[in-house]
């Protein structure tokens, strides 16, 4: 399968790595060229230096052909903007989006775009630790908590 | 008419500023402090602190009451998603994004975002129309920019000279509209006849404007 995978930070990087070693061809999109570096010298697949929202961009990582689209931006709306050219445009299978803003990735997952809000997880992960609770499933993280649903 | 401008950059800033002489009920969002500040000096209360991007924010700006809203910040992307959010969470019934790269124009209305500004594309195609058709002169756009106000010169020998508008063919969807002879200008009808040297004010969608200028101007070269 070929994977674009847009932004090339911590996040963006590490599942490069992880797709390109489970054997997957891979095309990582960042604006900034010394992102890449995160990848380091094993890394095989493509880089391309530009902005995921611009389709030019888009198709020079092979988007056509992609299997799967991960948007990982530090840039919520990049990530919901991509996310959906990918999967409305270009009819990708897999596609899913990063965003942090636990309303906005709540909101575009009743629109049916597929999102992750590292936002709910880590909060969750880290307040079932201190509580001693038992680890729950990532879906549970993901469900908006009634605090925040409430703040609307 | 309640309106909500997101972005208190300068279009932002003009927008709201016409929209609020006009007697319209005006709410501009700007999510940076210093900028808040300003455009709080100027306009009190219109001015709203906050990321136009985020569901609270629009609610707390009266989205719901909203009858239109119109994303305007600098980031295409952003503009998408605050059109999204008015329309989708709050049923606005009209949303206009500001797109920077004239090709998210497909993209936006794929997305179902239909109304679209792109200054890059409007001043592109008054370059493109001045290389190709410089004698017929784009005045301005209407509905995102697939009508256009355009001007044209009669130059002697041209088709349309000495002849009755009736008589022309004009192409479905063009009409002349005004007729500027010296220092007069008069509405033009199907019984007017077009001289050299007049200057017709004409109605045209953006994809007949080369059929159009046949029948106007043929193959004349415009004088310079």
């Amino acid at each position: 399968m070929h994977a674009v995978i847009l932004g090339c930070g911590r996040v963006g990087a590490t599942l490069a790595l992880m797709l390109e070693a489970a054997g997957h061809s891979v095309a990582v999109v960042d604006r900034n060229r010394e992102a890449f570096r995160r990848l380091g010298r094993a890394f095989r697949g493509k880089t391309i230096l530009g902005i995921g929202i611009d389709e030019d961009v888009l198709h020079k990582a092979g988007i056509e052909r992609a299997g799967a689209f991960a948007a990982t931006t530090s840039g919520d709306n990049s990530n919901i903007m991509s996310a959906q050219i990918a999967k409305i445009k270009y009819k990708v299978p897999r596609v899913i989006a990063r965003i942090y803003d636990p309303l906005r990735a709540e909101a575009y997952k009743e629109l049916g775009i597929d999102t992750i809000s590292p936002t709910l997880l880590g909060a969750g992960l880290c307040l079932d630790f201190i509580l001693e609770r038992p680890w729950r499933s990532v879906s549970e993280y993901q469900a908006l908590p009634e605090i925040l649903a409430h703040s609307m | 008419m309640y309106v909500i401008v997101v972005g208190g950059g300068k279009v932002g800033y003009y927008l709201a500023k016409a929209l609020r002489s006009d007697g319209q009920e005006v709410t501009l969002i700007e999510k940076l402090q210093r900028r808040f500040d300003l455009l709080q000096e100027e306009f009190g209360d219109v001015a709203f602190l906050g990321d136009g991007c985020e569901v609270r924010t629009l609610e707390q700006a009266g989205a719901p009451r909203a009858d239109l809203v119109a994303a305007v910040t600098g980031d295409d992307e952003d503009n998408l998603v605050i059109c999204q959010m008015a329309k989708r969470k709050f049923n606005v019934k009209r949303v206009i994004a500001r797109i920077n790269n004239p090709k998210n124009e497909v993209t936006f209305q794929m997305l179902g975002i239909d109304e679209t500004v792109s200054s890059t594309k409007l001043i592109y195609s008054l370059i493109e129309q001045e290389v190709e058709v410089a004698d017929v002169i784009p005045l301005t756009a209407f509905r995102k920019g697939q009508l256009e106000l355009v001007e044209v010169a009669l130059p002697e020998g041209a088709p349309s000279v000495n002849r009755r508008v009736r008589d022309l063919a004009l192409p479905a969807k063009s009409s002349l509209a005004i007729l500027v002879r010296g220092n007069d200008a008069t509405i033009i009808n199907g019984d007017t006849v077009l001289h050299a040297g007049d200057i017709i004010v004409a109605i045209t969608t953006s994809a007949i404007v080369q059929e159009f200028r046949k029948v106007m101007l043929g193959r004349v070269v415009p004088t310079p």
